[in-house]
């Protein structure tokens, strides 16, 4: 059971990349860099105020290693500390944990967490099977989008959810993308359109399933001291849970029932004093890898009851206008840096909390939740607050 | 390297990878039965005595080793399922996988898990959760999973 940290934290600052399908015009590095000089600049500081800098991105999709090594001119990381982080799809928000933790502990100060992925330059769907186990199921797998499609015919045939409501999802969040400076994928579509879009792996069409992207975020953990010194409003960070499941797919009810999200989710709401997570928080920033999954993570974040995901995206509470909107920023949808999507969703909550949202801002943000998922269906949760 | 943007240059690498993996107790029991008598082989937890497939040295709910091996057979249920039509690379061959095939889980009956595996019926299309499957194993067996060349629908 995690606790609240002794010692308060916020997020102070935030900067993104403007994610495209390629960069050719920058190296990974260079990349890294614009996203770190974006975050020094709305903070208003400079590398030298950084401790510690910890990043990280999903190394077998480009195929090149040591991170930690090559990055340290992008990332401003000479001669500080640090680490790298690698946890499959929960990389970015493994990584604001660890922002969270290192600040918690006492130890430092101000931390810089960069997640990144150039994707363009690498298989992912080779990539992600390479990862799975050599002798289970490396042969069978079939990437994120079988294992998507295999578990979704079990939620729908389970539950009766339907291709319809996945498709509401997929064209709500690419509607919120218009608002974002950053999304990579800004479209205006209809219900109709995702349906008729290219078949992936039944039920799984090509625009229920998100891009692959380029794009680098980076976020800066402060302490108490530092961030009523220096802001006005910064995002509180009051909970942050992770969780992993067992190791084989087999094991797992994947789509149709994700238990680290469900776990993850009571024991940070427990932490943050939310009874009723649709009326307790005010914007949610929920990692749907696919349109089905945003309806399951809906049921296991505890917005509805099991089987109910459809029926609430059909009440339009998750709507910009909604009860909870959800996924302002358009998503993972409209936007998947692997490494960087999770610390994306925590980035996009802070940015809810600062008011800096502009024609995304969700009015009167006091709470906001930011979910990872990846890794073998894990979840990681941080809940963040306008006060500490 | 390649002109494709211009003055900016992109690099191209193709690499070999080879590499072992010792495949531990456990999974060498699967693999030899599987290959010897076409046997599918969960194993027990003395604890909660769920039957897990793959076969693992501990149970991950009560962490305790698990000791009991139970033949499975060869039929099931198919949890779920999906006709890949995506085309992608598949690194244990270095080439595209054929498409379209059937993908899914299968419930072998006593095992708290389900198998990953490629599925069939008479027609793809025919396939629906549900159905009773029965795997069809290589002819000639080599001691790895694709000795069990996929498990077809019982129509």
């Amino acid at each position: 059971m995690a606790r609240r940290s002794k010692r308060n934290v916020a997020i102070v600052a935030t900067g993104q990349t403007d994610h495209r399908s390629k960069r050719p015009d920058v190296n990974i590095v260079e990349m890294i860099n614009e996203a770190v000089r974006r975050c020094l600049d709305d903070a208003g500081m400079t590398i030298a105020d950084i401790d510690a800098v910890v990043i990280g991105n999903m190394e077998h999709f480009e195929g090149i290693f040591f991170t930690e090594m090559w990055s340290v001119d992008g990332a401003g990381s000479f001669l500080k500390h640090g680490m790298k982080i690698t946890t499959g799809g929960t990389t970015g928000s493994s990584l604001a944990l660890a922002g969270y933790y290192h600040v918690a502990s006492g130890l430092f100060d101000t931390v810089m967490t960069i997640g990144w992925e150039k994707q363009s330059e690498g298989e992912t769907t080779a990539g992600l099977i390479f990862q799975a186990d050599p002798l289970w199921e490396r042969a069978t797998m079939s990437g994120a989008i079988g294992s998507f499609a295999a578990s979704a015919t079990a939620y729908m045939h389970k539950y009766g959810i339907t291709e319809e409501q996945a498709a509401k999802v997929a064209v709500k969040n690419r509607k919120n993308a218009l608002n974002n400076p950053h999304a990579h994928l800004k479209l205006d579509l209809t219900v109709e359109q995702v349906l008729k879009s290219k078949m992936l792996a039944y039920p799984i069409k090509m625009l229920d399933m998100c891009p692959t992207s380029d794009g680098a975020c980076a976020m800066i953990f402060s302490s108490e001291e530092k961030a009523k010194k220096m802001y006005q409003n910064p995002a509180w960070v009051v909970a942050g849970v992770t969780r992993h499941d067992q190791p084989f797919g087999g094991d797992l009810e994947m789509v149709m029932n994700l238990r680290t999200l469900r776990s993850a989710t009571e024991e940070a709401y427990k932490i943050a004093g939310i009874r009723d997570p649709l009326r307790d928080l005010d914007v949610a920033e929920l990692y749907e890898p696919c349109s089905f999954a945003e309806l399951s993570w809906y049921e296991a974040a505890g917005l509805c009851g099991p089987g109910e995901g459809g029926k609430l995206m059909d009440s339009g509470a998750t709507y910009m206008d909604g009860e909870l909107p959800v996924n302002p920023s358009g998503g993972v949808l409209s936007t998947n840096c692997i490494g960087a999507t999770a610390m994306i969703r925590v980035a996009e909550a802070a940015i809810q909390v600062m008011g800096k949202g502009g024609q995304r801002q969700v009015p009167n943000v006091n709470r906001a939740m930011a979910t990872g998922f990846g890794g073998s269906w894990w979840s990681d949760v941080m809940i963040l607050s306008r006060t500490p | 390297m390649s002109e494709k943007g211009g003055s900016l240059l992109l690099a191209e690498f193709e690499a070999k990878f080879p590499y072992d993996y010792s495949a531990g107790r456990y999974a060498s029991y699967f693999l030899k039965r599987l290959k010897e008598q076409k046997k599918i082989m969960g194993i027990r937890c003395p604890k909660c005595r769920r039957v897990f497939v793959p076969p693992r040295p501990a149970c991950g709910y009560c962490f305790v080793r698990n000791t009991e091996w139970v033949d499975l057979g060869d039929e099931g249920t198919l949890w779920g399922f999906t006709i890949v039509q995506f085309p992608f690379l598949d690194p244990m061959t270095g080439e595209e996988r054929p498409i379209p095939y059937g993908y899914g889980f299968i419930e072998l009956k006593g095992a708290a898990t389900r198998l990953q595996h490629f599925v069939t019926a008479s027609d793809l299309k025919k396939l629906r959760i549900g159905m009773r499957m029965k795997a069809v194993f290589r002819e000639e067996r080599k001691g790895n999973l694709a000795d069990i060349l996929y498990f077809k629908a019982i129509e």
